[in-house]
């Protein structure tokens, strides 16, 4: 009996012991495991800390330059903080371009091509995504072939023909073919596809027509689908350079990022960087007030467009 | 007998009320498509009919004598095959595609599964900040990065002789390394937008797929290889065809920072389309040279149509 429960007793010390052991290894791949992912975690803060530093970095410098006197940029070595500050480039730059007009100018093609194509495309989204008609699919591969057409190959002709309706240098020249464009067409139509059809059906039996299902119905649902796109749509036209560059030579219906290139290489390239930085600032902040208001949905409205 | 009239009837009845239906759908579908089809057929497939018409000719601007655009059949191509200039474009056209694509893709996929950690703190930070290039213009973005790399004022050519390296480094003005700092200043530009829609494709995984996995012992590299990037193919197709196809069309950054050079080592297509047609005034020559870089581009969007085809093929057998 003794012998017996002295073997138990063994038995236990002798489990105990392994049971130690085993709870020694656990806590030992536990603590490793923890190391392990204290040292990623470490290593991934910092690979985002250095990205995010090389990202902002230039912008950083665009806004430093701009307020930075001329002599100072232009001695050797670069400093990061200059040793003096100014205005004088923004009054130069104001003196070499006319920034309120061409600001101006910006806002009216931007935001009339923005609101005019977002209607017009959505218009077309409902029609290709919610009316069954004939010649439909014919009509969506005609389009997809058109998105791989390279603007540049368009340039030409479009000029000759603003100039033949002699539309060159005026706000409809650069607004009116801007009207419709494919990509937002597809994104719209992407999303009117995921709407339910039950709703329409059930407003159709109450007898609404095709154009008030479209205004009250779908586009109330397709609200983010058409942030976005008229996002990209303000985006695109606000940066563009080459289209407002060609269709315009004066300054009058110019815009500000068509006359900013005028500040570099092309046209004078004397111009201090001080200067163009001062006109790069200005050109991007309206745009980036924008982003920071909508930042959230059309990042959201962003993600929706990779996805089927 | 009548019962077979009343049939029949009611047949026409039907066939008439679909073909009712499909009448008034016709015309519904005109009236919708109609605003934005006839602004595209103007200032889209007309124009695209007519720089194929204009690269069959001799047609000039800027000539003094305003005599009408000679047909000259396809000598425009000819000469354009012919000459090396053209080649050097296609071969720059190509290796920026080539380089930009894959680079864009991987650095924005590693961002976004950097981003997707859910121990991770101030997400949304990161995040804003690496989209932020999107939004600004390539305008200002080359204007930065043209002053930060300036031999004679830039802080990276300092920093780098302070490093021990050569002295006032000229990246963009070299010929071996201009074309990979335009790539360098496209993919910092764009790659913010990528990372946004890899993000949501990342999201959309269950999480349950990888604990199952776990459990059965998967390396964190086996997960990434068997669930994260079949997860992610539809992400992959549409951001490989949006950023292939945008390389073809690359223009702003060449024209603001390196006008082409140094020694054509930057031209592109799409600048020596610019080059011939408002500097040179060959408007004949240039069409002939969009319309190579158009069926460039169809030609690879094609390919790409087709892979994706097989590949969901393949999926559903």
């Amino acid at each position: 009996m003794s012998t017996a429960t002295a073997t138990s007793v063994k038995l236990t010390a002798e489990q105990e012991s392994e049971n130690a052991r085993i709870n020694a290894e656990n806590e030992r791949l536990r603590k490793q495991a923890r190391t392990k992912h204290t040292i990623s975690l470490t290593l991934s803060y910092i690979a985002l800390v250095l990205v995010t530093f090389l990202m902002v970095f230039p912008l950083i410098i665009v806004v430093i330059v701009s307020f930075t006197p001329n002599a100072v940029t232009q001695t050797w070595p670069p400093k990061v903080i200059p040793s003096a500050w100014t205005l004088d480039n923004y009054t130069s730059l104001f003196s070499r371009l006319p920034i309120g007009r061409e600001l101006l100018n910006t806002i009216v093609f931007a935001g009339a091509v923005t609101i005019i194509s977002v209607f017009f495309d959505s218009l077309a989204a409902y029609g290709l995504s919610r009316v069954d008609f004939k010649g439909r699919g014919i009509l969506l591969a005609v389009l997809i072939a058109t998105m791989m057409i390279p603007g540049m190959a368009l340039l030409i002709p479009v000029y000759k023909l603003l100039g033949s309706m002699g539309l060159v240098n005026s706000y409809l020249g650069i607004i009116i073919p801007r009207m419709a464009d494919v990509g937002g067409i597809f994104l719209l139509r992407q999303f009117f596809i995921s709407i339910p059809k039950d709703l329409d059906n059930a407003a159709r039996i109450d007898g609404a027509g095709e154009f008030r299902i479209f205004a009250q119905i779908i586009l109330p649902n397709a609200v983010p689908a058409i942030l976005t796109v008229g996002m990209f749509n303000f985006m695109g036209n606000w940066n563009d350079l080459l289209w407002p560059l060609i269709m315009t030579s004066k300054p009058e219906t110019r815009t500000i990022t068509a006359g900013l290139a005028m500040l570099t290489g092309h046209g004078s390239s004397v111009t201090p960087y001080g200067v163009v930085m001062a006109g790069a600032l200005i050109s991007a902040l309206p745009l980036l007030i924008v982003f920071f208001f909508v930042q959230k949905r059309f990042v959201e409205g962003i993600a929706m467009t990779g996805m089927k | 007998m009548t019962t077979a009239t009343s049939q029949s009837e009611a047949h026409e009845v039907a066939k008439e009320n679909k073909k009712a239906i499909q009448a008034r759908n016709l015309r519904t579908g005109i009236l919708f498509t109609a605003p934005a089809l006839i602004v595209l057929a103007i200032f889209v497939f007309y124009p695209a009919i007519q720089t194929f018409i204009t690269s069959l000719t001799d047609g000039r601007i800027n000539s003094n004598a305003r005599r009408p655009a000679k047909f000259i059949g396809f000598k425009n191509y000819v000469t354009l095959f012919q000459s090396a200039d053209f080649w050097t474009d296609v071969k720059n056209t190509l290796v920026y595609a080539v380089l930009y694509a894959p680079i864009v893709v991987i650095v924005a996929l590693a961002f976004a599964l950097l981003l997707n950690r859910k121990d991770l703190k101030f997400v949304g930070f990161f995040r804003t900040c690496m989209f932020l290039p999107f939004v600004i213009s390539l305008t200002v973005a080359a204007i930065a990065w043209q002053f930060i790399l300036s031999p004679s004022l830039g802080l990276i050519p300092y920093w780098v002789s302070l490093l021990g390296g050569p002295s006032h480094l000229d990246l963009l003005g070299t010929r071996e390394t201009s074309m990979a700092t335009i790539v360098f200043i496209t993919v910092w530009k764009n790659f913010g937008y990528f990372m946004v829609i890899f993000l949501a494709g990342l999201q959309g995984i269950s999480a349950e797929l990888y604990e199952a996995a776990s459990l059965d012992g998967a390396s964190a590299w086996q997960k990434f290889r068997y669930i994260t990037l079949p997860a992610l193919r539809p992400t992959f197709n549409y951001v490989v065809i949006f950023g292939l196809i945008g390389s073809f069309q690359v223009f702003d950054q060449v024209f603001i920072l390196t006008s082409g050079g140094p020694a054509r080592s930057t031209e592109t297509i799409v600048y020596r389309i610019y080059t011939e047609a408002f500097g040179n005034g060959k408007l004949g020559y240039a069409s002939a040279l969009s319309y190579v870089l158009l069926i460039m581009t169809l030609i690879v969007g094609l390919i790409q149509l087709y892979t994706n085809n097989k590949h969901e093929k393949e999926e559903i057998a």
